[in-house]
Parts: structure tokens; sequence; C-alpha cells
């Protein structure tokens, strides 16, 4: 069974790239462009993993992560934040909000790669 | 010689007994209060000293030569202690309350305790007294040269005999004025001497007197009837002379430093003046009760050439009554040393204290202590200064050579010392009047008095003859007997006219025309009203609870850690267990000075006084302490408007921290801004060329398409470079604007063509040409930017189905103004503040720009004079371009 990525992503390019380098690698790439039901959006679909934008309309990357950490069902899913705000101020709030992982764009495709796989084996089936 | 020695050894028995009676009187005063001490008797008969030997013996040789106008020199002194008591119980309160020393120290604490005034006043009495005490050294080698006349002894030994007579005198006044240094300067010793001699030279004049009338006359008829042959028992009034000489004698019995010595300084009780008031004017009737009568006696019955004024002493011994002369001796002997020893011991105190102590303590400024023996400097200053006058009087009698010239320096004396009564009577009871004015009205007297009277009168040749009938340098006018050309006058009255006029005149308009000092004031005001402030007769009374209530008052000022320490220190120095001192005068005046470092003196003093005094706080103290809070109120103002200033200065340096932080904060989130923006583009472009490396089987149309992301990304870069740099380039003002003339119409075609040109969507321009013919004279270029972006915007964001710019143009007062008005739903209401603002996106979707272009615009309208705005309530996204007037060139 192919495992499943959920893109929180609200750059055309960019959500195409990553799908590209996701679907090639056998996952299942579903993306989500709007801030404001994001959460809504990740309790429904349930992925292995979440990759999250910083920056998205109507509601910021760091709020969908606490609120997603502020859910019992979801302390542990896996959450790659990518960000162009590559500030450590930004990665000392992201750590602090829970993230599992945090990569500043422009990123390596590879590390993206790597990075995925890594969190998802991390994390035991449930 | 006999006579003589035995004349001698008299006495030197008499003033041993002076002596005994003065250690006596000294000893019992120390020790308890001797009932016959300090009572109003002693008071009155120590007011004698007024008589001087010049009464005694002059009297007679006055009355010999002028008749009844002696009496004048009585009715002075009785005018004020009967119709003037009042005046003199104020003196004594003041002297009391302020701890006066001396007339001089009086005057001086009046008007601000300026030691000038002292010094002045003092140079004045030394100068008026001189002569005077001379004038008695010269009664007593008179008197004595009788005896050796009679004799046929040798007058020098007489001369020899005043030299001694000096030192004794000198001695005496040592010994007895200087024995100990009394904050009350009392001297019960010399006092209680000085009323022996004053019932000495009564009993002596009157045994004289009854001796003619009686002895020689034969009765009292007899004596009448002589009295009325003879030509000086004629009443021969001269108005002017009487009323001056009158006047005078008043103003010198106040005046007199002796006279101040014993009936200010001295006074033990101010109640005494009720008695001395009818009791003195009742001495001095029995003084003159015999004048007449021995001066018609002795014209009669004596030789043509015998001098008038020894008729006391001549009349006897010429009847061969040489235990009665001896006695007549001893009271004119009396009179003279009393006068002498008083006068140099009251002149001392102000030589002492306001020459000699501010001279050696200015020499010792440098880090000396004061503190033990001080008291021993002052005592040392006393007796060097009472050896210096009486040595003084001495030389002055030894160069004037004695003779008839002496006899008149009584009056002129007078007149000098008569100076002194406007400042003082004004100073007790004109609140107005003031230093300056003291100052100058003394010293216009003085100078008008040497002129006058002093060196003209003078024996010694002091001024030449010539100013004296032709005037200072041949000027008529400023002859000393008719100054102002005021002639015919006696010189006496003329000289006391023209003086104490001139003095009194010019003392009330430079009082007048002068502010005096807060310290002044309240010195005034301590002076005039007394009675008001000083606590009856006896003073302060001390206690513990005074000095309790001090201490609480001097912590509400001071805090309480100084407060306590003061106190601490003091009670230290006094030598008391625990930590109040006695509220001693040298302690209050300490206290005070501390306390007027914080509240002002006046303040402090009115606050000292309340407790220490129990004295009510007048309106006039109150009034000093009003001037000393409007300084302070002046001086916290100035205070509140340099804090106002800073606070002024503080807030714009805390605007313009808050404008720096601002700008940094900005700056930080530009970085931010940019940062994000330029690694958008530069992800996409990363991603997709890591892609087409790694992944060889691409589709070729894939390929295609990655590439062309990549170029698209890669035009985005280059579009937000330079719209950066534009921005950039706007914003510090160093663009180079291209004028040129063009027409509105061109400008919005160039522009509507360049947003619509390769655009997806199709947006339709509605445009008014007949109303673009204007003509323009301004950055073409940049207008047509700013027209390009505002098109586009329309062309992305415009959300209507079928998409509409209607471009209008409008002539608005002063200015020229292009709308575009599209048919979407318009920018929301809450972003409409931000449009311009750098990086702003409304729109949720990203449509390719960086969100520079409305912040450029703004920029490129501000530079061209115009500006550009977003229009709400126009039915859908609205601009509006405003170009002034100025630059439009005239419509072809």
């Amino acid at each position: 069974m192919s495992r499943h990525v959920l893109l929180i992503e609200d750059e055309p390019n960019i959500i195409e790239a990553i799908r590209f380098l996701l679907s090639r690698d056998g996952w299942r790439v579903d993306t989500h462009a709007d801030g404001r039901d994001a959460v809504d959006v990740i309790r429904r679909v349930s992925p292995d993993l979440v990759i999250l934008d910083m920056m998205l309309p109507g509601k910021s990357g760091m709020d969908i992560l606490s609120d997603l950490r502020a859910l019992s069902d979801y302390h542990s899913l896996p959450v790659l934040m990518l960000t162009a705000r590559g500030q450590s101020r930004d990665r000392d709030m992201a750590e602090r909000a829970g993230v599992s992982r945090f990569m500043t764009k422009p990123f390596s495709n590879a590390e993206v790669l790597s990075a995925v796989r890594d969190l998802v084996a991390e994390v035991p089936d449930p | 010689m006999a006579t003589l020695n035995i004349l001698i050894l008299v006495c030197l028995a008499y003033v041993a007994l002076l002596f005994t009676v003065a250690f006596l009187a000294d000893r019992r005063a120390r020790r308890d209060h001797a009932p016959w001490l300090g009572t109003p008797l002693i008071y009155t008969l120590s007011l004698s000293i007024y008589c001087t030997a010049w009464t005694f013996y002059g009297a007679v040789g006055y009355a010999a030569s002028s008749g009844l106008e002696f009496v004048t020199i009585y009715i002075g002194p009785t005018l004020v202690m009967i119709g003037w008591w009042w005046g003199l119980r104020k003196l004594v309160r003041i002297g009391r309350s302020q701890r006066v020393t001396s007339i001089a120290d009086l005057i001086s604490a009046r008007y601000g305790k300026s030691n000038t005034l002292a010094v002045l006043v003092t140079i004045l009495a030394v100068v008026g007294i001189t002569p005077y005490i001379a004038l008695q050294l010269q009664s007593i080698t008179l008197s004595f040269g009788i005896f050796a006349g009679v004799d046929g002894g040798d007058r020098d030994v007489a001369g020899g005999i005043t030299f001694w007579v000096a030192t004794g005198l000198a001695a005496f006044a040592i010994l007895f004025g200087t024995r100990n240094l009394d904050v009350n300067e009392r001297h019960h010793g010399v006092v209680t001497a000085v009323a022996l001699e004053a019932v000495v030279k009564l009993v002596a004049l009157l045994a004289v007197g009854i001796f003619v009338v009686w002895g020689i006359s034969g009765g009292v008829s007899e004596t009448l009837a002589r009295i009325d042959n003879s030509e000086i028992g004629a009443w021969r009034m001269d108005g002017g002379r009487w009323t001056t000489i009158t006047f005078l004698a008043a103003a010198a019995f106040v005046c007199l430093p002796r006279m101040f010595q014993v009936m200010v300084v001295e006074n033990d009780d101010e109640r005494h003046l009720q008695t001395a008031a009818w009791a003195f004017p009742l001495y001095l009737l029995l003084m003159s009760l015999f004048v007449l009568p021995i001066a018609v006696v002795g014209l009669d019955m004596l030789p043509g050439g015998a001098n008038p004024d020894l008729f006391v002493l001549t009349l006897p011994l010429a009847e061969g009554r040489g235990g009665l002369a001896m006695l007549s001796f001893l009271g004119g002997f009396s009179s003279a040393t009393s006068m002498v020893i008083v006068a140099a011991m009251a002149l001392s105190t102000m030589v002492s204290n306001h020459v000699v102590m501010p001279i050696w303590f200015s020499l010792r400024r440098d880090g000396a202590s004061f503190s033990g023996d001080v008291r021993n400097i002052v005592l040392q200053a006393r007796r060097i200064s009472i050896a210096g006058i009486i040595a003084l009087g001495y030389f002055y009698f030894k160069l004037s050579g004695g003779g008839a010239a002496l006899a008149s320096i009584g009056l002129v004396s007078f007149a000098g010392i008569a100076q002194i009564l406007p400042a003082l009577v004004g100073g007790i009871f004109w609140r107005a009047a003031s230093r300056t004015g003291a100052m100058a009205g003394l010293i216009v007297g003085f100078l008008l008095w040497l002129y006058t009277a002093l060196l003209p009168g003078l024996g010694i040749g002091l001024m030449p003859y010539s100013v004296i009938t032709d005037g200072l340098f041949g000027l008529a006018w400023l002859r000393p007997h008719a100054l102002f050309g005021i002639s015919g006058l006696d010189p006496l009255v003329h000289s006391a006219l023209w003086s104490l006029t001139l003095n009194a005149a010019t003392f009330c308009l430079v009082s007048l025309f002068t502010f005096p000092s807060p310290l002044e004031r309240l010195q005034g005001a301590q002076f005039v009203n007394v009675f008001d402030h000083s606590a009856g007769p006896r003073g302060w009374t001390r206690s513990a609870a005074q000095s309790e209530d001090l201490m609480i008052m001097s912590q509400r000022i001071l805090g309480a850690g100084q407060a306590q320490a003061l106190f601490q220190r003091e009670a230290d120095r006094q030598g008391l267990p625990g930590h109040l001192p006695d509220p001693t005068p040298d302690f209050l005046s300490r206290l005070e000075r501390e306390l007027g470092g914080s509240v002002g003196a006046a303040t402090a003093h009115a606050m000292v006084g309340q407790i220490v005094g129990g004295s009510s706080v007048s309106v006039e103290d109150l009034m000093a302490v009003a001037d000393e809070s409007a300084q302070i109120l002046e001086y916290s103002n100035q205070l509140e408007a340099k804090s106002a200033e800073l606070a002024r200065t503080a807030r714009q340096l805390r605007e313009a921290n808050e404008k720096l932080t601002q700008i940094s904060l900005q700056k930080d989130s530009f970085l931010s801004q940019v940062s994000h923006e330029l690694r958008t583009p530069m992800t996409s472009i990363r991603a997709f060329s890591e892609i087409l490396r790694d992944n060889d089987g691409l589709a070729p149309e894939d390929q295609t398409r990655y590439a062309a992301i990549i170029l698209d990304e890669a035009l985005r870069l280059t579009r937000l470079l330079d719209d950066l740099l534009d921005l950039s380039v706007l914003e510090s003002g160093q663009v180079n604007l291209n004028l040129r003339a063009g027409k509105l119409s061109d400008v919005l075609d160039l522009a509507v063509a360049t947003a619509l040109t390769g655009a997806e969507r199709k947006l339709v321009v509605h445009r008014r040409h007949l109303d673009e013919q204007i003509a323009l004279h301004t950055d073409l270029d940049r207008l047509t930017q700013v027209f390009i972006n505002l098109i586009t915007n329309a062309q992305k964001y415009c959300d209507a189905a079928n998409p509409t710019l209607t471009i209008t143009v409008h002539d608005i007062g002063g200015g020229l103004a292009v709308d575009f008005v599209d048919n979407g739903s318009g920018i929301p209401a809450d972003a409409q503040s931000m449009v311009f603002e750098k990086f702003a996106r409304v729109a949720a979707e990203k449509a390719g720009g960086a969100g520079l272009g409305l912040s450029i615009c703004r920029e490129i309208m501000a530079r061209l004079g115009g500006d550009v705005a977003y229009m709400p309530d126009r039915g859908g996204g609205a601009f509006r371009v405003t170009l002034p007037t100025v630059l439009n060139l005239a419509a072809q």
C-alpha cells in the first residue's frame, strides 16, 4: 500500500515539483492551498505525513501546526515544514510548536525525499 | 605741696574705694542677686554720667558767660525722660531682644546687620568723643592745677598727674569693663561705681551751693537779690540757640555711646525706666539748682581774671574752706572719671566688635578654628581698644594744649553724636527705613558736621584760617560758618541746622527710593514692632519641651537623619547626655541657619521664634515669609519651565527613538519579505532544474513544460529585482525625471496597449477620448508606468464575469484627475488602507506580482507632484491619479 502525503502549499509551481518528486517515489500526494481549513483537510484525509508551507493565505503554517498539535490524535503525525522565511526565529517557533522537520526554501529534492522517507519510517504503524 | 600731696593721696584713696566698690558689686552680682544691685535707684544714678566734668565745672562757667542758657543742657534730657520714656522703653526692649552691645550694634542690627554701618557709627563716635575725653582730662588737670597754683607748686606736676590719671582710668575700665565676656554685656561693678560717683558729685555740688548761698551770701533772699543785680541773671533768650542746644542735648542723651551703655545695655529691667523718668530729671534739677548762685557769687567775690569754669573749686578755697574744696574737687574728679571709664568701655566695645574683630577674622580666615580662644581674643581687643581710646584722648589733650578751645567741645561733640539720631529714630519707628538711606544720611551729616563744626572748632589748626574766612577753594558759599550763603547764624546753630536737616532729608529720601533686603525688612519689622515680638521684660524661658518641639519641626524640614545628627552634635558640644541640646542662643542661630538653607531665613526665623520665643508671628514676619515664598515660587516656576523643556526634549528623543525602532523593524520586515519573495521563485527553479537533471526518461512535453516554468520563475525574479531597485531609487529621491511635453490621450493609449498585450483574460476598457485631449508636461514614461500598473491590477483582480475598466478624466480644482474604476467587488474595506504598502497583497491567490506595484505608483506620483489614491464606494476597484495643473500645458 502506498504511503500518503498531504501537501499544503499555495505556489502552483512548487506543488507541481513536490508532487512529481513524491509520486515518482511511490507516494500518494494530496494537495491543499488554503490555510483556513487546512486542519479539517488533514483530519479528513488523515495522511501519513504533512508537508506544510509557512506562508499560506488565510492562516499561517505556524498556526495550523499549533492547532494540529492541540488535537490528541495528531501529537505524533510527522509534519515537514517548508518555508521561504529562513530566519532562526521562525525555526525556533516551529520547533516549539512541535514541528517534526524544518526546511528552508529553496530545498534540495533529495533532501526533501529522504526527509519524507525518514519521518514516515520513524513512526510505527498504528 | 602738702595740699597737692594730700590731694593725690585722697585721689588714690577715692580710686581705691571705687575699685573696692566695683569689685564687691561684681562679686555679689555673680554670686547672687544682691537686692541693692540692679535697683531703679542705681539705674537712675548711673544715668548721671550724662553730667561730666563739663557739667560739674563748666555749667558755672557757662552761666557766668551766657546766663541761663546752661539750663538747656538739662532741659534736653529732662524732656526726653519725661516726654519720651516710651521711646526709651522701646530702645531698651530692642536692646534686650536683639542682644545689642552698643549703639553701633543697634544701628547695624536694624539695617540688615550691616557692619559697614557699624563701622561708620563707630568712627563718628570715636571722632566725636575723643575731644570730649580730652576735655575731662583737662578738667582734672586744671583742678589739680588750682591746688598746685595755690601752693605755688609746679604746674607741670599737675600735667604729669594727668598722665597717671589717664593710666589709672584705663586700668579701671580694663579691669571692670573686660573682666568677663557676658552675652548681656552687663558690668555691675562699673555701674555701681558710677552710681557712687553720681552721689559724690551731687553731694559735692550741693555742698558748695549751700555754702555759697548760706555761708557767703547769707541766705536765699540775699542770693536772689545778688542774682537780680547781676546781668547774667537776665533772661537773654536766643530762641535759635536755646532750641538748638535743647535739641542737641536731648539727641546726645539718647545717642551718646556712654548713655546708650548705661541706659540700654546695662539695663536690668525696663521697669526701672519708670522710676528714672521722674528721678533723673530730679537729679538734674538738683545739679543745676546752685549753678547760677555760684556763678553770680563767684563773679562778685573773685578777682576779674579768675576762670569761671573753676568757681566751684576756687570759691571754697578763697574762703579758706580746704575740706569743702577737697569735696568739690572729688566731685569734679568723679564726673570726669566716670565719664571717661564708661565712654571708653562703650567705645571699646564698638571698636573691637566692628573694627578689630572683623579684621582679625578676615586675616585668620584660612582654616583657624574659633572654638576656645575667641573669647580671649575679644577681651584682648577690648582691652587694647580701651587703652587706645583713652590714649587718643590724652594725646589730643596734650596736642591741643588745653585752653578755652576745649570748653566749647562739649556742644560740638553733642552735634556730632546727634547725627546718629535720624537713623536711630527712623530705625525703630519707620519700617521703610533702609540701610542705604541710613548710610547716606550718616555720611552727609558726618561730613557737614566735620566741616562746619569740628574742624573749625578744634584749636589745633586742623583747618586753615583762610578756609574759615573765604571758604574751601576760596568759594564763599563753602564757608564753614556760612554754608550756601546762609550767614549771620550762630555757628553751632548753623552747623546743627545744616548737618541734621540734610542728614535727615537724605536718610528719608534715599530710604524711600531704595528697596531693603529681606533681612533688613525682617529686622525692621522686629525693631518697629518690638513689643509684639519680644516676650515681656524677662526674655525667653528655656525648657526641654522647646528642644523637643524644635526637634520635631527640624525633622519635618531637614529629614529625620539630618535633624537628629544636628541635635546630637549640639548636645555633645554642650556636654549633655541624650540627644536634646539646650536651646541656647548660639544653637538657635545655628539651627536657624540650617533651616534657612531649606526654607529661607525669614521662614526659619519665624518658625524658631514661634517655638522658642513663644511670640506671635506678625504680619511683617508673614510678609517676609511671603516674599521668600515668592522667590522660591519663582525659582520653582523656572524649574518647572526647565523640566517642561526637558520633558519636551525627552519626548522628542523618545519619538525619534520610536521612529528609528519602527524604521528598523520595517527594515527587518522588508528584508524578511524580500527574502521570501526571492526564495519562492528560486525554489521552483531549483526543484525543476534538479528534476530535469536527475530524470533522463522524462517525456519531451514534460521537459518543455518544466523548462517553461523555470523560465517563468526566472522572469518573475527579474521583475521583482527590477521593482525593488525602482522602488529603492524612487524612495531615496535620487530618481532623474525625464520631463517632456505630451498628450494625456497618447499616454493612456500606450498604457492600455501595453497592459492588455498577451493578457489571458479579456478586460474591456472604456475611455472618453474627447476628455483626454490635454497637454501634459511631465515624465511621460513614469506616468505610463503608473497607468499600466493600475490597468494590470484591474485585469488581474477584477472579479466580475465580464471585467470592465472605465477611465475618466476630471478637472478638479488645481489639478487633473484620472480615475480607473472597474466593475469588480473592489478592495475589502479593512485592506484599503494598506494597498499601497510594500508587499501588500489583498487577494488570497498569487497573481505573479511581488506586491510592490502600488508602492511604486505612489512613489512615482509623489515625485511628479501628484498622488494616487484608492476611492472607496465607487462600485468596484477604483483608483484616482491626480496631477498638478502647474505642469499642464495649455490645450492646443
